[in-house]
């Protein structure tokens, strides 16, 4: 009782920080002048000089369509996902950690995420962290004169409205952490999962997306001689040339360490591998995975940032990998295992859609039709073989799944980016704007690099998150409030009355 | 009076229902039930976890007769219910004692 007292004094004191925040900043917002918006994010300096070009309207509409597209694949999506994969007596449990998650991000991210993330740092933390400009999202919509500040896509002089692209990274952030509860489900103590997250949000998710995404953009590229003081300003594995179209570091690979992590950490469920632990109903899984399937057209031909060919070759190849792992997944389990399943046609749709995510406009069709059987397959393999040997509770297949298939998806990237494998190759330099590509094995060994980063920070930084809410307030639920179930015990409601 | 049990499968409900009104059974009480006998369960895999189903889903129908009629009641179970496969089922009968009709207090054979 005492602990949970301080947690909740603990968010009640956020609360009142929100609120007298935001009216504060949004003095400071009139009283400042317009043009001395700071250079923060990527193209707002060099548009405000020249006769700004407006956002085009066909990209903005994509851009807002795409961000609800990303939103439905947390709530609905992934909380039908995985609740359909738990016991009866935890499904609200799991609707419930979703639907909070994603909301706790959301204001997290319009509070400071943003800023840390997608602004220019200073110092030696720059490859690591932005700055503090855009502290809840100040200066994006100037009320003074009725301006918006811009963001930069990826082509010159194609800005888009910063709001927008504020909000498409938001259902990022909040799906990456959404995405973790899956290895703990059913015996996490919910007011635990809430410390986890603004944790791991903070000192995980968003250096990781600073390091992997952001940059100057393609403006500031003005001359041959700022190329190289440009790149300097970028993310360190952005310098690196790491390649991550919509996520497969910063998602995917992120989210499955942190998940395994806390499946070691948090310990097995009671009576894990004795009792009956089947989902309870994989109708909610398959209506779930659908509607992941359509919202990661969002999210990977959305990450374009633009509605152009980039965003039309990502939208086919989410769509053909998709289709290609729910097959390889199927006939895997058809001739290894027993029967072909509609949890493992399901599953296989999540492992394609993983694996193509850092690859989707990235590569070309042909990469879409290896990395897509290859997911599907390996991540069966993930959530068997793989399983066994790791002995944890993932309960449901974060690491198996995301990880295994986010590496994959993230080394083939580097691959068949290549043109000579029908990629679209990469700008390796962005004044000139002209496709390059290196050796194959040197993409790849960048690409691994990338990844290496990713699972270290990630799992370091997850294991002081769990370690610091289990003192402050204990990572699991009692034995008998397990046995009775988390929806009545955890949140005094139950999923269904019969 | 006899009291008549049937545990039979699921899908034979319909027919069982439509034979015992065909010899005259006025009413039945129908459950979902789960249980197990010498048909083996089968087992589930969930990705990497398998389950053994030990209890597999049955319909039980109960049916209360004068026990004049007794005979023709098994037989129609029997008969409707049949795959000759294992788990088709059994009928367990028991003496009644007593019968009331909630409604008009009538008690015995006329309460059938």
């Amino acid at each position: 009782m005492f602990k949970l007292f301080n947690l909740k004094k603990l968010f009640g004191a956020l609360s009142v920080v929100l609120l007298l925040g935001v009216p504060l900043l949004a003095v400071a917002d009139n009283t400042a002048a317009p043009a001395a918006a700071p250079a923060a994010t990527a193209a707002a300096a060099p548009i405000a000089a020249a006769p700004a070009p407006t956002p085009n309207k066909g990209d903005v509409s994509w851009m807002l369509i795409s961000t609800a597209l990303v939103l439905m694949m947390s709530v609905p999506a992934l909380a039908l996902f995985y609740g359909g994969m738990v016991r009866s007596k935890n499904t609200l449990s799991v609707l419930m950690q979703v639907f909070v998650v994603f909301s706790l991000i959301t204001v997290l991210w319009c509070v400071y995420g943003y800023s840390l993330a997608f602004t220019e740092g200073s110092g030696s933390l720059a490859p690591f962290f932005g700055g503090l400009d855009r502290l809840f999202l100040k200066g994006t919509f100037v009320a003074a004169d009725g301006s918006f500040s811009m963001a930069a896509t990826f082509s010159k002089n194609t800005p888009l409205y910063e709001l927008v692209f504020v909000a498409f990274q938001a259902t990022f952030a909040a799906i990456t952490c959404a995405l973790i509860l899956g290895a703990f489900v059913e015996r996490v103590k919910f007011s635990a999962v809430l410390i986890f997250m603004v944790i791991w949000f903070t000192f995980a998710y968003i250096p990781i997306s600073h390091m992997v995404w952001f940059w100057m953009g393609p403006d500031a590229y003005t001359a041959a001689n700022t190329v190289d003081a440009m790149n300097a300003k970028a993310g360190l594995l952005w310098q690196w040339g790491a390649l991550d179209f919509a996520g497969g570091t910063v998602v995917h690979i992120n989210a499955g360490v942190a998940g395994l992590v806390g499946a070691y950490v948090i310990g097995k469920r009671t009576g894990f591998g004795k009792e009956h632990m089947a989902p309870h109903n994989v109708t909610m899984t398959m209506i779930g995975a659908s509607l992941l399937w359509v919202g990661w057209f969002g999210f990977n031909a959305g990450s374009a940032l633009e509605a152009n060919g980039s965003a039309s070759l990502a939208f086919m190849n989410t769509y053909l990998a998709t289709a290609c792992a729910v097959l390889s997944w199927m006939f895997g389990e058809w001739v290894f295992k027993s029967k072909p399943s509609m949890l493992g046609a399901a599953s296989g749709a999540v492992a394609g859609l993983v694996a193509i995510t850092p690859a989707a406009g990235n590569v070309g069709i042909p990469g879409a039709f290896v990395i897509g059987t290859g997911a599907g397959l390996i991540c069966l393999w993930g959530v068997n073989q793989l399983k066994g040997w790791l002995k944890a509770d993932d309960s449901l297949d974060v690491f198996g799944v995301h990880a295994v298939g986010g590496i994959f998806g993230a080394l083939m990237t580097g691959v068949f980016n290549s043109p000579s494998l029908g990629g679209p190759g990469f700008y390796n330099n962005w004044f000139e704007m002209k496709p390059g590509y290196g050796a194959i094995m040197d993409q790849f060994i960048i690409q691994a690099k990338a990844v290496g980063v990713t699972v270290v920070w990630t799992a370091v930084v997850a294991f002081i998150a769990y370690k610091v809410a289990d003192l402050i307030v204990g990572l699991r639920v009692t034995t008998e409030e397990e046995r009775e179930g988390l929806d009545t015990t955890s949140h005094g409601e139950s999923a269904y009355r019969i | 009076m006899k009291f008549v049990t049937a545990i039979i499968k699921p899908f034979k409900l319909d027919d069982v229902r439509d034979a015992l009104a065909e010899v005259g059974v006025q009413g039945v009480t129908v459950t979902e039930v789960k249980g197990f006998g010498r048909q083996k369960g089968h087992t589930e895999l969930y990705r990497g976890a398998e389950y053994v189903v030990d209890f597999l889903p049955k319909v039980k129908i109960e049916v209360a007769i004068d026990s004049k009629m007794l005979d023709r009641v098994i037989e129609a179970i029997t008969k409707a219910a049949r795959t000759d496969k294992i788990g088709d089922g059994k009928i367990f009968v028991t003496d009644l004692e007593q019968v009331v009709r909630i409604r008009t207090g009538e008690t015995g054979k006329d309460a059938l």
